[in-house]
């Protein structure tokens, strides 16, 4: 249980991606690469790219799935020993970008793998892939959540209208 | 040899730390940068024309009763190009610098917004207003010039 407890403390800190291109035009490509340049330096959170998805804990997906390399990917995600994670990077990865829709891409990775962290960007800056990482390693805390707005005349109009809807309410209130 | 390695190490040295302290000091993207967008509701007159000129097509509009119209913006495939903004012509679409907009849930990258639509005052329906591209159609794609019937 102890050696349990200490690996839970110190594993995560060092995780090894493997980047997989499911069909992008290389911009996330080039911005997964810059976060490892010296500017920005994700080797000071353990993280590096490996060469084999059996070496690796964390899938990287940039863009969307094409029809071709969807089998390629689920044998690529197999391949990859038991306790990871999938990062979809990029707009397309995310939700199928531009070609969400179109015949030969199933969508976003989602679709064929299970995705821990979104880092949505049309090529994401680097900065926003390492605040991914970091939210994922529990540095940083998620921003993010489901906006909803609503024009103040509209719940004017609709409680207006919602007496005529129901009489009943309105009488016993 | 050994002198031209002590050299190296000296440009080395001599060149500090690059790294950024991102993650643990925020850092402000520079001038003319686009993040996610956002839309102030109040202003907003539920025109389409930012889902008329979306690339990704990620803005949804339905009109589920008489008087509403709800703008679903599915900014998981938003391309962040800002030609909503552009188009918006009440500018209610405004672009953020925010960039840190990782998540775990695909629903955080969701933006619904409701926007109440005038009736016809005799049938009581929704009418449809002409987006911002079919006025083009009828003024043309030039900005207005000085004089009037020149040609």
């Amino acid at each position: 249980m102890a050696i349990k407890d200490y690996l839970r403390k110190f594993f995560p800190r060092s995780l090894w991606v493997y980047h997989v291109n499911t069909g992008a035009c290389n911009g996330c490509d080039i911005e997964v690469i810059n976060v490892l340049t010296p500017y920005y330096d994700a080797e000071r959170f353990g993280i590096k790219l490996v060469g084999s998805p059996r070496h690796a804990d964390v899938l990287l997906v940039c863009g969307p799935i094409t029809r071709q390399v969807a089998p390629a990917v689920k044998r690529v995600y197999d391949a990859v020993p038991a306790p990871k994670l999938v990062f979809a990077i990029g707009s397309c990865a995310c939700g199928g970008g531009m070609w969400f829709d179109t015949y030969n891409i199933l969508g976003g990775a989602d679709k064929v793998l299970p995705v821990d962290y979104y880092i949505p960007g049309c090529p994401p800056r680097p900065e926003a892939i390492l605040y991914g990482v970091a939210v994922a390693l529990g540095l940083a805390p998620k921003k993010t959540a489901p906006v909803y707005a609503r024009q103040k005349f509209l719940d004017l109009v609709e409680s207006r209208a919602e007496p005529q809807a129901a009489p009943q309410a309105r009488e016993s209130s | 040899m050994i002198i031209s390695k002590l050299k190296e190490a000296l440009i080395c040295l001599k060149a500090g730390r690059v790294t950024l302290p991102y993650p643990f000091a925020p850092r402000v993207p520079e001038e003319g940068f686009r993040g996610r967008v956002v839309v102030e509701a109040e202003k907003c007159i539920g025109c389409g024309g930012c889902a008329e000129v979306c690339p990704p097509r990620c803005i949804e509009i339905t009109d589920p009763g008489r008087e509403k119209r709800v703008l679903e913006f599915l900014l998981e495939r938003c391309t962040y190009c800002a030609r909503c903004a552009e188009v918006c012509p009440e500018k209610a679409i405004t672009v953020t610098k925010e960039f840190e907009t990782a998540t775990n849930d695909r629903q955080d990258m969701h933006m619904r917004v409701e926007v109440f639509m005038s009736t016809c005052g005799r049938c009581g329906r929704c009418y449809e207003a002409p987006t911002p591209l079919d006025r083009m159609m009828v003024t043309g794609f030039r900005p207005p010039t000085g004089h009037q019937g020149g040609a």
